[in-house]
């Protein structure tokens, strides 16, 4: 296994577990499942014994290791040199696991159904892009930007309108903007993070090679997880482009007023999803965006930025769901500590995150007091 | 599932049971360099009641029980070795009470000391508690359990004297609390004017009682604090060093390491000294008095203050100091272990040289360090080495020259700190015969079916 040789190097501190200042246990799994073997120490101690086959590919196992969000909480808080490796760690094991064939059954259907269908949800190709009918979103010929939708916001309910809302908005704009509608193929983030490592390669090659083709320089992503892996694994299989996640792009245009805005009279609170913050640094343009609406009291959770805690949907577990489920659900634990900031509104910039805390809030009987926005939904409502 | 394995479950539920093998191998271990034994089952409670009902189960079936904070004590203290049962504490981490006037804080079994240093610094800015080394996970009764140190020891003595009060559940699964509040709603005395009967559990790595509820007392917290490092390379200087700083009762911590590397460190013993105040002319005022303390040495060319570089400051300053735990990749191989003995300060030049001489012998990386207890009242010295987790022959070395320490502290009159098993009997063999007889009482009175963490003080 990659990576063989940095496992042993786990001192299991517990470090990774937590936020920088100790506020809570910041690990999605652990804060769940509650036992060490779930945290990001006892995956590094378990692969181990696992590659020394001192365990086996059991479904505990599997849970084990398919559970991670892969939010980089434990990449963030590592103290140790070889921290930028964890989750990649944590990925090659499921590799692994793959290519074993022995694997979670919802990991298999999800593989499977993008192998076939080429998303998840075993939709038509015909289907992706319903979503923009009814709106000024054209089809990609030679716009300046390509706006790559991806699986959830093409096919998704929850998903498709925050697509509706992001396509408006930058037309709006006056942002030269194409969607690929049926052409669309899955980005292959989550397929890559569920160790599919060679029908990863197959998505992208096949997307870089449309992209190519059609002359695509620029990107807008409506997803931060597509937004990852064309910025991350794109290039290393000869696919450079400019890629924007969308708040980056909405950011400056509604700063300088080219979208102009009415007052919000709320209280809000932003989630920075993992794949947009810890991943890849973003944190300010979404709060830019929510800064500038006039009247918008915007509050930070305990728990933000670099110490997000994480929805609990990344690293496959939106489409497995393997780690949902019960009162310490992450998302559950998320509204709940939206709620105690004293928000109405919990404004996201993640389709997955939108419908993970969607559901938490219902869950959680918390639907007259906290409403999960997009961050583009909530400046659609202040558009004049 | 078994009867005991279907009980447990149904006492903790289902989610928060396991008897897999995924939980057998990592709660078998724990980071140090004790052999692993695997626990038959492993339990997550989250409430004194469910511990209690744990408890009477495991008597009843004569299972043994071990508790466990974050497990990081390094010397095997939450390995099960005679398998049973596990019970992790951490699910019970709340924090019950804080009484800002009287300066204490009530917390459950589970808390972690960052936790708590989180807790405080959001709710009440003006209070702090002795918060160790040991990584933030670690737990508050644990660290009392074994008699940790922490920032404030050099001014308050061990952290487990700062208790302030006790809760613990009994092998009979009967719940006892120590202190005021067996009387009291108040926990502000671990045992004064009464008997002090927390030395019932604590040191005893959990084979009397399961602490459930811990007070620990808090202490004022200034808005700054700062650190100064006097130099010397006159180790038979150190104690009388040590003895002239904590004379001025002007500091905070006293720290004192030495380590090969990098060069410039070798051979030379570093005091850190921290220090705060509220304001800069009281922050000034204990720098100048700590200086003038050391001025004797100064003058004799023995010793002076290094500016602390920029970049070293915040790494000292920090709480807990993450690089204690970067320690362990050095040899990029995921391990250190230390045995550090409680010994008086006038040992430092022994201790200091036994480090280096080990260290050569076994041909291991190693750190030297020290944390003043009280006012020069005794010491932790901490003979750390380095390992690679995946090179046997290191991991045996390490091993090695662990054991020559161990027989060194004993030799030069030490006591073992969270002592290993072996250590355990080194120490029985050692003490005074009427002392283990209460000893023995002790534990055949409150765990009679020998179940509370067994294999850890078994008097014979």
């Amino acid at each position: 296994m990659k990576y063989a040789d940095i496992v042993h190097r786990c001192f299991r501190c517990g470090y990774c577990k937590f936020t920088s200042d100790y506020t809570d246990f910041n690990c999605p799994t652990y804060r769940k499942f509650r036992f060490e073997t779930y945290s990001p120490g006892g995956r590094m101690w378990l692969i181990r014994a696992w590659l020394n086959g001192e365990i086996k590919n059991s479904d505990r196992f599997q849970e084990i290791l398919f559970s991670c969000a892969t939010c980089a909480n434990c990449v963030e808080h590592c103290v140790f040199t070889f921290s930028e490796d964890l989750v990649n760690i944590f990925i090659s094991a499921r590799e692994e696991m793959v290519n074993d064939g022995i694997i979670p059954p919802p990991v298999r259907d999800y593989l499977k159904n993008i192998n076939i269908n080429g998303n998840p949800y075993k939709e038509p190709a015909s289907e992706r892009g319903k979503w923009a009918e009814g709106t000024l979103v054209e089809t990609y010929k030679d716009q300046e930007y390509l706006f790559y939708i991806g699986c959830v916001g093409s096919y998704d309910e929850r998903g498709k309108k925050i697509a509706r809302a992001v396509g408006n908005l930058l037309v709006k704009a006056g942002l030269s903007i194409g969607i690929l509608g049926d052409k669309e193929n899955c980005d292959g983030n989550e397929v890559r993070t569920l160790g599919e490592a060679g029908l990863f390669q197959f998505l992208a090659e096949k997307n870089i090679a449309l992209f190519r083709d059609l002359g695509v320089k620029k990107i807008i992503t409506l997803d931060p997880h597509a937004f990852n892996t064309f910025k991350k694994d794109y290039p290393a299989l000869d696919g450079e482009f400019e890629v924007y996640h969308y708040t980056q792009i909405l950011a400056p245009l509604i700063q300088s007023g080219k979208i102009p805005l009415k007052g919000l009279n709320d209280k809000i609170t932003y989630h920075d999803p993992c794949y947009l913050g810890r991943h890849n640094g973003e944190y300010n343009a979404p709060r830019k965006i929510l800064k500038a609406i006039p009247g918008i009291e915007l509050v930070e959770m305990d728990r933000s930025r670099e110490n997000a805690f994480c929805c609990g949907g990344g690293g496959g577990n939106f489409f497995t769901d393997i780690l949902g489920g019960g009162e310490d659900s992450p998302s559950r634990i998320r509204v709940r500590e939206a709620l105690d900031t004293g928000a109405g509104i919990i404004a996201v910039a993640c389709p997955q995150c939108a419908k993970m805390l969607d559901d938490a809030v219902k869950i959680e009987q918390l639907d007259d007091r906290l409403k999960v926005m997009d961050v583009a939904e909530i400046v659609t409502n202040c558009l004049l | 599932m078994d009867d005991i394995a279907h009980s447990l479950a149904m006492i903790v539920g289902e989610a928060y049971f396991s008897n897999q093998p995924e939980e057998a191998y990592f709660y078998a271990r724990d980071p140090g360099l004790m052999p692993p034994h695997k626990p038959d089952y492993v339990v997550v409670p989250k409430s004194v009641e469910e511990i209690q009902e744990i408890a009477r189960l495991a008597s009843r079936e004569k299972i043994p029980l071990v508790p466990m904070g974050a497990g990081l004590a390094l010397t095997g203290l939450t390995i099960p070795l005679k398998g049973g049962i596990v019970m992790d504490m951490k699910r019970m981490n709340r924090i019950l009470k804080v009484n800002e006037k009287a300066r204490h804080v009530i917390v459950e079994g589970g808390t972690s000391q960052g936790l708590l240093k989180a807790y405080l610094e959001k709710n009440y800015p003006r209070l702090r508690h002795s918060m160790p080394d040991s990584p933030a996970t670690a737990t508050i009764a644990a660290n009392v359990m074994i008699h940790g140190q922490g920032r404030l020891t050099q001014q308050y003595g061990f952290n487990s004297d700062m208790i302030s009060g006790l809760e613990v559940v009994l092998a009979s699964g009967e719940v006892c609390k120590i202190g005021s509040c067996s009387m009291s709603p108040d926990w502000f005395s671990k045992g004064a004017p009464m008997p002090d009967l927390t030395g019932l559990f604590l040191g005893w790595f959990g084979a009397t009682g399961i602490i459930t509820k811990v007070a620990v007392k808090l202490y004022p917290k200034k808005k700054m604090r700062d650190v100064e490092i006097f130099i010397t390379d006159r180790e038979d200087l150190v104690p009388d060093m040590v003895y002239e700083l904590t004379h001025t009762e002007m500091v905070e911590d006293i720290n004192i390491f030495a380590q090969p590397k990098p060069m410039i460190f070798k051979d030379n013993h570093h005091i850190a000294i921290f220090i705060t105040g509220d304001t800069d002319e009281e922050l000034e005022f204990k720098r100048k008095m700590t200086w003038y303390s050391l001025d004797r040495f100064i003058k004799s060319k023995d010793g002076g203050f290094m500016g602390v570089p920029p970049v070293m400051k915040p790494t000292l300053l920090e709480m807990p100091q993450r690089s204690v735990s970067r320690f362990a990749d050095v040899k990029k191989g995921g391990g250190f272990e230390y045995s550090g003995p409680i010994i008086m300060v006038e040992k430092y030049p022994e201790c200091a040289h036994k480090i280096v001489e080990l260290a050569e012998k076994y041909d291991l990386g190693y750190s030297g360090m020290a944390r003043i207890i009280g006012r020069s009242h005794a010491m932790m010295y901490g003979f750390a080495f380095t390992f690679n987790r995946a090179d046997p022959d290191m991991m045996d070395r390490t091993r090695k020259a662990l054991h020559e320490v161990s027989e060194f502290a004993l030799e030069a009159g030490g006591v073992f700190w969270k002592a290993t098993v072996d250590e355990q009997k080194m120490a029985m063999e050692k003490m005074d015969p009427n002392t283990l007889g209460i000893m023995k009482m002790i534990k055949e009175n409150l765990d009679p079916n020998g179940i509370m963490n067994p294999g850890n003080w078994e008097v014979i």
